[in-house]
């Protein structure tokens, strides 16, 4: 016999002991992208048009290679918890499991090809110094 | 047992033949742009790594990013920014418990719309003027 009711396993964290920290996690993110998003748009916009080598001389200052750093990394992030709640609805079995594991993957490669660019850039900038 | 109450229960709305409310429009547009984003920063992406590969491989990523389909791409993406940034605080006041009332919710499904064609135009012009 139970003596312990529905309502107990509910409460807090919910039955599934998960989720709280998926919410939590895309509400914090998103409030870091309405600052970033804005930022990321002015280094783009005056980026497109340059030649190549303005280009690297341009990501290798601080301010538009942190602001597209963080920019591709927290939107990544939450691009990947964010398709996650999509495939969650719209995918069930199999599929639902690889679509989940080619997003993760996809995000964090996004997040490897950017940094590995910048990175690269940066460099160049210390060894011309 | 079957027939029980057949005529009087709620129906789930028929798709194709069922106008959808604005704040449904808006809520659905959020997740598209979200996922519709990946264009953007995979054009952004590949145009970062070209110009640490070599110059024909940034020739190639800029011609794109200059084209006329590069403006479609990243105009559309400028646009989506916007759009899923004000939905996203939107959210953020839901959260907190604010606007959930279903006028209120019409009212800022309109301000969602207008409010990100706005800011796009407004870019725009800025990006064009400076």
């Amino acid at each position: 016999m139970h003596y312990i009711t529905p309502r107990k396993t509910a409460e807090g964290l919910g039955s599934a002991h998960e989720g709280t920290q998926h919410h939590w996690a895309m509400t914090v993110s998103s409030v870091a992208l309405t600052v970033l998003t804005p930022l990321f748009m002015i280094v783009i916009a005056r980026a497109i048009g340059l030649s190549q080598e303005q280009l690297l001389a341009y990501f290798g200052r601080p301010f538009p290679a942190l602001i597209t750093a963080l920019f591709v990394i927290v939107g990544m992030i939450h691009f990947i918890k964010g398709t996650r709640i999509m495939i969650d609805d719209y995918f069930r079995g199999a599929t639902r499991k690889a679509a989940i594991i080619f997003s993760v993957i996809f995000g964090w490669a996004v997040i490897a090809a950017a940094v590995y660019a910048l990175a690269r850039m940066g460099l160049g900038a210390i060894v011309v110094l | 047992m079957a027939d029980v109450n057949r005529g009087n229960r709620p129906l789930s709305p028929h798709l194709q033949v069922y106008r959808l409310p604005i704040a449904a429009i808006t809520s659905i547009m959020t997740r598209i742009t979200g996922h519709a984003l990946v264009a953007g920063i995979l054009l952004i992406t590949w145009w970062l790594v070209a110009a640490v590969t070599s110059p024909g491989a940034f020739a190639a990523a800029d011609w794109v990013v200059r084209s006329w389909l590069g403006f479609i791409i990243l105009t559309g993406s400028m646009w989506a920014l916007w759009y899923h940034l004000l939905a996203g605080l939107r959210h953020l006041a839901y959260d907190a418990g604010y606007g959930l009332e279903i006028r209120q919710a019409q009212q800022s499904s309109r301000a969602l719309i207008a409010g990100s064609v706005v800011l796009a135009v407004l870019t725009l012009i800025v990006f064009f003027a400076f």
